[in-house]
């Protein structure tokens, strides 16, 4: 309740704003305004902020809503509450076809690839004959509720907070939930996320389509408060526009979309209406101190003004630690026919001409701790990879329990039970301890979208978190479990990985150099835990530099050097090998 | 259609292709070594056009007053940064450059500034004017967020974009502009005719092509440009002065973008605002390049520019629609093609 109770005063306040007396309607425009773009800004937090998905074309997708609902109001003379599913019906299916060539699209060329689209879509709109070309669509009938028309700017207000509200309510709750996590790890790469069975081709498209669907009701919104679309407001400098606002409000952070709508849609004004007392008549005067404002903003807050406004609450919002009384089940295991877990059989791979790994074989057994070591370079995390489905073999056998694994993508391999942890730390930064570590989990929901914006999930959600809080107290970090992860050591960091991939209640768990930056009673904390997974039927596959550590841990080991397998055995025979010894301390002189 | 409404297409193609292929070029630098992707590029096209046609109309362009007042910015801004460790010398450079150069320049147009002033006169004004802008837009917007990541900077440089284009209309208004054709001069091919000025523009691009291409890739400076790009640390640890490089690109990219906008401007009526969809079409090339090769952007400045041609003819409502989706495919196919790397994203 607690946490509800910001959203409930500001939902107050807005409601009696129309009402005070004496409250200029210009005040009441403006407002509308400011409401119709947070929707939009909105869908770009997701999108850009959380997601990491820069479009500049968003404005596009307004103009989808719009036009939908135009049509259809004038020329077939639907009922304006009757298009509002079609306008979002048309928003979210031009969404999904862009969407499916876009969002594959890697780093910049996303961005400008939104551009290109959104300046095609514009040249559309303004040329097609049945949209009214250049002069659009006008006479656009008003929302009305039986005899109650919606025709002035303080009737159709309530209207737009109220989708404003819903749609900030929805979006929170998408964001703290299985689904949200997932999004929320793309910004970071795809590595770690898919690592862990998500989908992330499937999560981005999910995104592109919830803002495309947002911006559509703004643009159904838009056209019954303007009741006529013409071109100009879904162009390239419009959509540009919406990401300014994104980014003034804070792009991570759904009010944030909210305040910089309001932050930008008042600036705008009193822009348009001083600047040309001070410097004479010019028109657009309003873009160059716009532009100049956008840049200074990156140089001086590049994170925008919410989490500034929010550093200054004199206390932080807290949040309810998970009841770990709440039962996740185990996940379904391949029934064990054979003792051999995980089978490398001539695994090979090659980059260009560098030949990572050449031909190694070994096996991991059950219950049984193997240690793959070798100098720098050696290829013991290309065969991590391998073994992950994050690179594909050029040639050989990689087995889980008997099952072809070789290429098969990350999201498939840890399904057979195989989690891993990573050389370098992949957190999200910004999530908590327990949020990161529930994405370990999150094969074990199954919680969608839409019932996670609608609070569905709960009984769900609740045994996901209760299993990431038993695994963080497990590996001893129950004291940090709700600091950001970024805000951690790297030792510390690296424990958080491991609970992370026993989240998955692993068969197999692939630590990749697990000690580093771990001081002395740490490593023995590892070590004992280890060896505890390893009593309770896990395996473990682990590449690790501090020679104590692997010959104190290890049953097995096996040496890498150069991409070739040149020893195998346990930690007293290898101390012994001489090849071993050679690769390590050169050759004796 | 017969042979000659083909010919005269892909003749319009080809210039306006050549055109877009200088775009592109100067996107290509500027992105290589900055990691910018230079929206205002547009500008720099506008900026040059236009502050050529009022020279020539004996005009003093205030674009040459943005250059002072952005000299002084810059200057501000390079006092403020190595306030710890003022010394003279660097002072004495950031005079040199940021006050003495724009305000020399102020001088210059005052002073030959008249309806009678020699073309090539008002050329060289117009390049230098459009270059200290280029400079100081580096030193005065990117400089400070060079170390960021690419998507940052593609914002800064959109709201570069929106100042300048503003700016833009302040100093020229809302009416286009043409300037005078740099020669009469024109010859005559079967039933095609090529005028001094379309022949300039292929003769230019191509030398800035191979120019570009030598420099990049056999001297020592175009290295150390791109080892900038690459890694900026790792640039300046071994003694790359990685501001430098910046602003050696921006120079470049600003006086390209001049000079195609002072080979156009005798063509086309120029706009305050017309720059922005010419770069875009360059950066379709650029982008069609991959935003590393030189002359893969060239070939597809080209077929953009052909592109166009044929479909203003065939659809001419449509044209821009055409040209702005044709990026789709190209892009799809580069990202499908691009190995799977793991984006390290701050």
């Amino acid at each position: 309740m607690t946490q509800r109770l910001p959203l409930i005063i500001f939902a107050l306040v807005m409601a009696v704003i129309p009402l005070v007396p004496g409250i200029p309607p210009f005040w009441i425009v403006l407002l509308d305004n400011i409401g119709l773009a947070a929707l939009v800004a909105m869908g770009l937090v997701l999108l850009t902020g959380v997601g990491g998905l820069t479009s500049f074309g968003q404005a596009a997708f307004c103009g989808f809503g719009a036009y939908t609902t135009a049509v259809l109001t004038t020329a077939y003379g639907v009922s304006p509450w009757l298009t509002l599913p079609a306008s979002l019906l048309v928003s979210g299916i031009a969404a999904v076809l862009l969407g499916l060539v876009t969002v594959r699209l890697s780093g910049h060329y996303l961005p400008l690839g939104t551009i290109a689209w959104g300046i095609g879509l514009f040249y559309l709109f303004s040329k097609l004959e049945f949209l009214g070309r250049n002069d659009g669509i006008s006479g656009i009938p008003p929302l009305s509720i039986g005899s109650f028309r919606m025709l002035s700017p303080d009737t159709i207000y309530y209207a737009i907070w109220v989708a404003v509200l819903i749609s900030a309510l929805l979006t929170m709750n998408l964001l703290d939930s299985r689904t949200g996590r997932a999004i929320r790890a793309l910004r970071r790469g795809h590595i770690a996320a898919e690592a862990f069975g998500v989908q992330t081709p499937r999560a981005k498209l999910l995104v592109f389509i919830y803002a495309a669907v947002l911006a559509g009701l703004s643009g159904w919104l838009y056209a019954h408060f303007q009741r006529a679309a013409n071109p100009t407001p879904f162009g390239a400098q419009a959509g540009i526009e919406y990401l300014f606002i994104a980014v003034v409000g804070g792009a991570g952070y759904v009010w944030g979309g909210v305040l910089g709508a309001g932050i930008v849609v008042i600036l705008k004004e009193v822009l348009q209406s001083y600047l040309p007392y001070i410097f004479g008549g010019q028109s657009q005067l309003e873009t160059i101190v716009f532009g100049i404002m956008l840049v200074l903003l990156l140089q001086l807050a590049p994170q925008g003004v919410w989490p500034w406004l929010m550093s200054w609450l004199p206390f932080k919002p807290a949040r309810k630690p998970p009841d770990t009384s709440v039962k996740l089940e185990h996940r379904e295991r391949a029934p064990g026919t054979s003792p051999v877990l995980l089978h490398v059989e001539k695994a090979r791979k090659q980059f260009g001409g560098v030949l990572a790994v050449n031909d190694v074989s070994f096996d991991v057994n059950a219950r049984e701790i193997v240690a793959l070591i070798g100098p720098n370079g050696a290829g013991k995390s290309t065969t991590f990879n391998l073994i992950t489905g994050v690179l594909a073999a050029t040639s050989g056998k990689i087995a889980v329990h008997g099952k072809e694994v070789a290429n098969a993508p990350p999201q498939e391999v840890v399904k057979l039970g195989v989690s891993r942890t990573f050389q370098h730390v992949k957190l999200v930064p910004d999530m908590t301890v327990l949020e990161n570590v529930a994405i370990g989990a999150h094969l074990r929901g199954n919680s969608g979208a839409i019932s996670s914006m609608l609070r569905l999930d709960r009984a769900d959600e609740a045994k996901l978190l209760a299993e990431a809080a038993r695994q963080i107290a497990r590996v001893g970090l129950s004291d940090q479990i709700d600091q950001l992860a970024g805000s951690l050591s790297l030792g510390q960091q690296r424990i958080v990985e491991i609970a992370r991939a026993l989240c998955v209640d692993p068969m197999l768990l692939l630590l990749d150099e697990p000690a580093a930056g771990l001081r002395h009673m740490e490593k023995q904390r590892l070590a004992a835990l280890l060896r505890q997974l390893r009593d309770g039927g896990m395996s473990v596959l682990l590449v690790e530099h501090d020679m104590g550590f692997v010959m104190d841990l290890a049953d097995r080991i096996v040496v890498l050097d150069f991409g070739t397998k040149i020893a195998e055995g346990t930690p007293a025979a290898i101390k012994r090998n001489p090849d071993v010894i050679k690769a390590y301390l050169g050759a004796a002189a | 259609m017969n042979t000659t409404i083909m010919l005269f297409l892909l003749q319009d193609g080809i210039t306006n292709g050549a055109i877009y292929a200088l775009l592109g070029l100067a996107l290509v630098l500027v992105f290589a070594v900055t990691r910018v992707i230079l929206i205002p590029q547009g500008e720099f096209v506008t900026y040059g056009a236009l502050s050529y046609a009022m020279l020539a109309t004996g005009q003093v362009p205030g674009t040459v007053r943005l250059a002072v007042a952005m000299g002084l910015v810059a200057f501000a801004l390079d006092l403020f940064f190595a306030r710890k460790a003022l010394h003279a010398k660097l002072v004495m450079r950031s005079v040199a450059l940021n006050i003495v150069f724009p305000f020399a320049l102020l001088g210059l147009v005052y002073a030959l500034v008249g309806p009678h002033t020699p073309i090539a006169v008002n050329i060289a004004l117009a390049l230098l004017i459009v270059a200290a802008i280029g400079l100081f837009l580096y030193r005065i917007a990117f400089q400070p967020i060079a170390h960021t990541s690419v998507l940052v900077l593609l914002i800064a440089s959109v709201g570069c974009h929106l100042a300048l284009q503003g700016l833009g209309l302040v100093f020229f208004g809302a009416e286009g502009l043409r300037g005078p054709a740099l020669s009469g001069a024109a010859v005559t091919a079967g039933p095609l005719r090529f005028t001094g000025q379309s022949l300039a523009v292929y003769g230019l691009t191509v030398g800035f092509i191979v120019a570009l291409w030598l420099f990049f890739g056999y001297t020592k400076t175009g290295k150390a440009l791109r080892a900038t790009a690459v890694n900026r640390l790792g640039a300046r640890l071994v003694g790359i002065r990685t501001t430098l490089s910046g602003q050696i690109a921006f120079l470049l990219a600003s006086v390209i973008g001049a000079i195609s906008g002072i080979l156009i401007v005798p063509i086309t009526t120029l706009y305050y605002d017309t720059g922005f969809l010419i770069g875009l079409k360059g950066f379709i090339a650029a982008i069609i390049g991959g935003l590393v090769s030189y002359p893969l952007t060239a070939v597809a400045a080209i077929v953009v520019g052909i592109v166009e041609a044929f479909s203003s003819f065939y659809a001419s409502n449509f044209k821009e629609v055409i040209v702005f989706t044709l990026i789709l495919p190209v892009l799809v196919l580069r990202s499908l093609a691009a190995p799977q790397v793991e984006e390290e994203k701050d």
